[in-house]
């Protein structure tokens, strides 16, 4: 499709670590149940198959990054998880059972886009959605209006966004709404994070704002984060594994595994060189 | 000014189109955040067509104005979220209905009264019974609206988040565009199909530029519609020869225009001193990262 895949990839410590953190989670506990377990799982969307039996499985608190071309089947493994796209073949578990819309034990930014009419939306309004914004009825007289409020504070104070609270959603910058719908995704108290692309579009500052930040709910609240990413650069000091994506195959493990080119040559299918350079790895050499 | 309210015309065009001010205000201000304003526009045109054909059967043009606008409406809101490709086969069924419509009339060889009416409105022909349906419908409709709040609300703002959180995003798609082909049922009495849209789409579009959050909208788009309605029929009736359609759309027009030129100040970022500073360093890394 792309002329080449250029992704560039440091190896760990290479890129600038976020002050806050500190360097890898520990492991995950072999004995708990996985949070999410892909087996054989093939997606076909319009004739076209953008997954292909796939295989793994994710721990409890472990920090995924999910990396790949263009096209691969990121965002739509992300809806398989959702139960929005349901797989042609294969089994998915999510903490044991099958996916479903709904599920509150899940927290999703998608692709972020500016929200259409967002003006005379306010930050504290769009966090709130993620509380209440799929029940029916107006919600004007809940029992609780304060206490909502605090709740959709104290989301807005996790990801350090409360003194946005009411500012209108078209004002702020593109790392703030990233922040917002982190805030929202957060207040059903999820414990699998889905990220889509959350640092597209953001400079090198609040991308490590950003990257920091879903680092520490991963730490601190055991949180299972999958994070989709054109670049792993600035996420090597903080992911635990990496789940690469290409032409419908998936290969997981440590970053410094996966992104070699013995394994990504397999998983394009055609030779692939993983180049060091500038302090940078660089994967170049496909057509695809 | 008190001797005109006694009259019952007058006060049965008071009285419906307070009904559809509100809910025109309410259906409009979510037209809007959904970018669904063509459709607004379209569908009195398709709604046209359907009591023109009513017409020529010797029906109620309501009924086939309610046939035609509800038939649009699901297909529209099966349609579809990709902006383009929906606008575009929402324009290609518009013209197809409006040829119909253009048929019907020629095949048509009674007055054109009542054609005419459907066009530009009736409000000071409305009967006793008119003003019972229209509160009815109206009640019907902000019910529905009220039931639907709050996921209306996140599925016009954000359908992926939405969707993934278990709300019928496709399914909310269609009952609100029906509720919009039920407003446009009972506004097209007063107003006409031509300048439905007014009510529509007017109030809701200056009360987002003023107020700064979902129910603040409402209620101003409520406040500006019985604004306009109210002194639109105030001043056809002093008038006594222009159409309320005319003065409706012409106060919306006069509203919005100031709104427009003054709004800036509103999209202006007020200034936040030490908040989230902005990255000075890293052009060079942030051109190497992409």
């Amino acid at each position: 499709m792309s002329t080449k895949h250029d992704q560039r990839l440091s190896p760990p410590g290479a890129a600038p670590q976020a002050s806050s953190l500190g360097g890898r989670g520990q492991e995950a506990s072999p004995i708990s149940e996985p949070v999410i377990e892909l087996e054989g799982v093939s997606v076909c969307l319009g004739g076209r198959t953008i997954l292909q039996e796939v295989t793994f499985t994710i721990n409890p608190g472990e920090f995924i990054a999910v990396l790949g071309p263009n096209g691969a089947g990121k965002s739509t493994l992300l809806k398989v998880l959702l139960g929005l796209i349901r797989p042609s073949a294969g089994t998915v578990r999510l903490f044991g059972q099958a996916p479903r819309r709904g599920n509150r034990l899940i927290g999703y930014a998608p692709q972020h886009r500016t929200l259409e009419g967002a003006l005379s939306l306010r930050a504290r309004d769009l966090v709130g959605f993620g509380l209440d914004g799929h029940r029916w009825g107006p919600g004007w007289f809940p029992a609780g209006g304060r206490r909502r409020q605090a709740i959709i504070e104290a989301a807005l104070a996790e990801v350090d966004a409360l003194a946005l609270a009411d500012m209108p959603v078209a004002h702020l910058s593109g790392g703030e709404q990233q922040r917002l719908l982190i805030a929202q995704a957060l207040l059903s108290q999820p414990r699998l994070l889905l990220l889509d692309e959350p640092l597209s579009n953001l400079d090198l500052s609040h991308e490590q704002e950003i990257i920091a930040l879903i680092a520490r709910l991963c730490r601190t609240h055991g949180m299972t984060v999958l994070l989709v990413s054109h670049d792993v650069n600035p996420l090597l000091p903080v992911i635990d594994r990496v789940l690469y994506l290409a032409r419908g195959h998936a290969a997981i493990g440590k970053p410094e595994q996966v992104i070699t080119s013995a394994t990504l040559s397999a998983l394009y299918g055609a030779p692939v060189e993983v180049v060091e350079a500038l302090g940078r790895l660089f994967v170049v050499g496909v057509d695809i | 000014m008190i001797s005109l309210l006694s009259y019952p015309f007058i006060q049965n065009a008071f009285l419906a189109g307070t009904c559809i001010a509100i809910v025109a205000a309410v259906t409009g201000y979510f037209l809007l955040l959904r970018g669904l304003t063509f459709a607004g526009h379209a569908l009195p045109n398709i709604g046209f067509a359907g009591a023109a054909g009513a017409v020529l059967l010797g029906l109620d043009p309501l009924f086939g104005l309610l046939a035609f606008t509800i038939g649009a409406a699901i297909g529209i809101g099966l349609l579809g979220r990709n902006l383009r490709e929906r606008d575009l086969a929402i324009g290609i069924l518009m013209t197809f209905a409006l040829a119909l419509g253009l048929l019907f009339l020629s095949l048509y060889s009674g007055y054109a009264e009542r054609v005419y009416s459907i066009l530009f409105g009736t409000i000071l022909g409305i009967s006793r019974l008119d003003v019972l349906l229209s509160f009815g419908v109206s009640l019907l409709i902000l019910v529905s609206i009220l039931l639907l709040f709050r996921p209306l609300l996140f599925s016009s703002y954000d359908p992926e988040v939405a969707e993934a959180r278990g709300v019928p995003v496709r399914l909310l798609a269609v009952a609100f565009l029906v509720l919009v082909a039920l407003t446009i049922a009972i506004a097209v009495q007063i107003v006409g199909a031509l300048l439905v849209f007014t009510l529509l789409v007017g109030p809701a579009a200056t009360a987002g530029r003023l107020a700064l959050r979902p129910g603040a909208v409402i209620l101003l788009a409520i406040a500006l519609g019985l604004l306009y309605t109210w002194l639109g029929i105030l001043l056809a009736v002093l008038s006594g020869t222009i159409p309320v359609s005319f003065f409706i759309a012409f106060l919306s027009f006069i509203v919005y225009l100031p709104v427009r030129l003054i709004a800036p100040r509103w999209q202006r970022r007020p200034q936040q001193p030490g908040l989230l500073p902005a990255a000075g360093a890293g052009l060079s890394q942030q051109a190497s990262a992409r």
